[in-house]
């Protein structure tokens, strides 16, 4: 029984009674499945993940765009204001001869104008080309004061013009000098210097309004803080950043930060002054829209990737179950053809034989009849009753073989089945009456056991009784003199009948019980055809029903023939 | 009074030891090997009972009883079928033979056959008898 349709059909069926898919459609299936998500989420997730990284460089532009507009203004502004301070002063001077100038009460003149006019003057002084301040208005005691060792007056000697660091001045107030040198014609120079409050400079910042992250501060080039920082300290705290090359472009540089943030750095140096405007931004990642977005994706990518999940699976769970299926029933189709095919060439075979045997049969049968005949009628035989029990020995042996033509044959032919309502009950009895007189000469005890009246099953009576008459010749051959035959008929389900028959006589090994339906086995040895079983099985089988066997060697055996109650289509 | 009995059947073995079975038991027994043949012989002389084996080689058994029926339709043949072969013998019968026995045959239950196929044929003879008297009388108008 090794062939393709068997071990296709053992593959098929579920292992272990419960129903799993078994091992070559779990692959099947695996795969397929792997595959189909594969090729289906894959672009999903590049496309999210792309998405995702647009998000972060749009936020991340808009981050750079603001600081950048805020550091590029404000340095204007910056720029502007110490330029218009510069050349206020330059107008006041340039418009007045040295003379005009030189006395404090002029001075002090133009700096109530200054102030009245821009604001932000603290005090102004002139100082002459040796680095002695020979005018001074303003609230310190500044009259007089050289400053010609001081790396500033150098400067301006040397440049022309010096904005200073801020310092603490007046009122413990931030204050930053400006001083310029004045050409006075032929006559040499002179410095005009000015205290100017850093009040006007942290204004610009405090009209930035920025938002809680957002810091923008001046810091001079040995990273001493100008302007207050929200994030970094007081003025003239020293402040632990990298101060960045020199640019007068404004830079923007940004990076993740521990903490999830996103910091975008903006910064320029402000011309002509020690000054450099710095704007930081710490962003948090779970920010605003970006969270939004970065959420709502999220969700997108779940519920997609759910709906892909669910549809694959149903959807080959499904085609699995089909082709499984499909399978299953070619299998079984397979099955059938193979099983029709062998028995219809056993079958002709067994006719072919039958027949051929048939003939030197009957001549057998005549001559030993005849052998008979004469040795019997005649008055003066010779050996005449060892003569007449020779031929009776012949005749019987005839007849032996005659049944197992007979059998070959009723194996052999395809008989019309012929369906009316028989009642088992009254069959099985008939039956059994055909061997009342083996029963009663060997002490066989037949029992029946009907608890309820089945009702009558749609069936072929010839052949049920062909069934029956096999099935209780094998109780009787099984079961020993005073042996014991149960019968019992019942209904299992409402369109079953089922007829059991149990002997207690030796019982069929493990072995046998294999092959017990198939054509030609046979434990009787010789005595046997090997094909009562097999016949059995293949006429139930076309009246629509079933045959089981159980056993057990020395218990007995018990054979249950289950049919339809109506006839099968 | 003693039946006739014709026997047809290829297996010459068979007939002659069934034939010296039934002389044995008082019956006059001729042998045919073939259909044509004992097509010829029921031409030559009355029988009261054919035995007519189904499978022969030539004509088979069917078309030997339709032929012999359609030369007398009032003979009384009786089948041997192989075993099992109910369908053949049942056809048989529907085809006007008397009954039809399996091969091997038990010798006393063909010989009941061969008697009441006797009966029927004696019967059969006697009624024909009385018409053929009844008609000749009735052509001489007595």
């Amino acid at each position: 029984m090794n062939n393709p349709a068997n071990m296709l059909d053992e593959n098929l069926r579920p292992k272990d009674g419960n129903d799993r898919i078994p091992p070559p459609y779990r692959r099947l299936w695996r795969f397929s499945v792997l595959f189909t998500l594969v090729t289906a989420i894959v672009p999903l997730a590049v496309m999210t993940a792309i998405k995702y990284y647009q998000d972060q460089e749009a936020i991340r532009t808009e981050s750079r765009f603001t600081v950048s507009r805020i550091v590029s203004n404000t340095k204007r502004t910056l720029e502007y204001i110490i330029e218009e301070r510069h050349s206020v002063l330059a107008l006041m001077v340039g418009s007045r001869s040295y003379t005009e100038l030189s006395s404090d009460e002029s001075l002090e003149a133009i700096l109530r104008n200054l102030n009245a006019s821009f604001g932000g003057f603290v005090d102004l002084g002139i100082i002459d080309a040796d680095g002695n301040q020979i005018y001074y208005v303003g609230p310190y005691d500044l009259e007089n004061k050289n400053y010609k060792d001081q790396a500033w007056f150098h400067e301006v000697v040397l440049r022309g013009a010096y904005v200073s660091d801020v310092f603490m001045g007046h009122r413990n107030l931030p204050h930053f000098v400006i001083a310029f040198r004045h050409e006075k014609g032929n006559d040499g120079y002179f410095i005009l210097r000015a205290t100017i409050d850093m009040e006007l400079l942290n204004k610009q910042i405090y009209t930035l309004h920025l938002d809680r992250y957002t810091d923008a501060f001046i810091i001079n080039q040995n990273r001493v803080l100008q302007t207050a920082s929200a994030f970094h300290g007081a003025v003239l705290d020293t402040v632990d950043v990298t101060l960045p090359t020199h640019s007068r472009d404004v830079e923007v540089i940004d990076q993740y930060e521990m903490d999830n943030l996103w910091v975008t750095r903006g910064y320029v140096f402000v011309e002509k002054t020690p000054f450099v405007f710095m704007v930081i931004r710490k962003q948090p990642l779970h920010f605003g829209s970006w969270l939004v977005q970065r959420s709502d994706l999220i969700w997108f990518l779940f519920v997609s990737v759910s709906l892909i999940l669910a549809a694959v699976l149903y959807s080959h769970h499904r085609m699995i179950r089909y082709l499984r299926q499909a399978d299953m029933r070619r299998a079984k189709l397979l099955h059938n053809v193979e099983y029709t095919n062998k028995m219809a060439t056993i079958g002709r075979m067994a006719a072919g034989v039958a027949h051929e045997i048939n003939n030197p049969l009957a001549i057998i049968n005549e001559k030993a009849g005849l052998l008979k005949d004469v040795a019997g009628h005649a008055a003066d035989y010779p050996d005449k009753e060892k003569t007449v029990g020779i031929a009776d020995v012949i005749l019987q042996s005839v007849e032996r073989c005659s049944r197992v033509t007979h059998r070959l044959l009723g194996f052999a032919r395809r008989m019309d089945v012929r369906k009316e309502p028989i009642e088992l009950e009254q069959l099985v009895r008939e039956v059994v009456g055909f061997q009342r007189s083996e029963a009663s000469h060997r002490s066989i005890e037949v029992e029946f056991h009907i608890q309820r009246t089945p009702p009558p099953v749609i069936s072929d009576r010839g052949q049920l009784q062909q069934v029956f008459l096999n099935i209780i010749n094998n109780a009787f051959a099984a079961v020993a003199d005073n042996g014991h035959i149960d019968i019992a008929i019942s209904q299992p389900t409402p369109a079953d009948v089922a007829v059991s028959v149990s002997d207690n006589g030796k019982g069929i090994s493990h072995h046998d019980l294999e092959h017990i339906f198939e054509p030609f086995f046979s434990t009787k040895g010789e005595f046997g055809t090997g094909l009562g079983l097999s016949i059995t099985r293949d006429i139930v089988r076309r009246l629509g029903g079933t045959i089981d066997v159980e056993s057990e060697l020395g218990k007995g055996t018990r054979f249950i023939v289950t049919l339809p109650v109506k006839e099968q289509e | 009074m003693t039946a006739k009995v014709l026997l047809v059947d290829d297996e010459v073995d068979f007939t002659d030891a069934l034939a010296a079975r039934m002389e044995a038991r008082g019956l006059e027994v001729e042998a045919a090997s073939s259909g044509p043949k004992a097509l010829e012989m029921i031409q030559q002389r009355h029988y009261d009972v054919i035995v007519l084996d189904l499978q022969m080689p030539e004509m088979d058994g069917i078309e030997t009883l339709k032929r012999m029926l359609a030369y007398n339709k009032d003979l009384q043949v009786l089948m041997l079928t192989g075993h099992g072969s109910v369908k053949q013998g049942v056809e048989a019968v529907k085809n006007g033979a008397v009954d039809f026995i399996e091969k091997p045959a038990e010798i006393e239950e063909l010989m009941g056959k061969i008697e009441e196929a006797q009966q029927t044929s004696i019967q059969l003879l006697e009624q024909n008898l009385d018409k053929k008297i009844s008609d000749i009388y009735k052509k001489r108008g007595w």
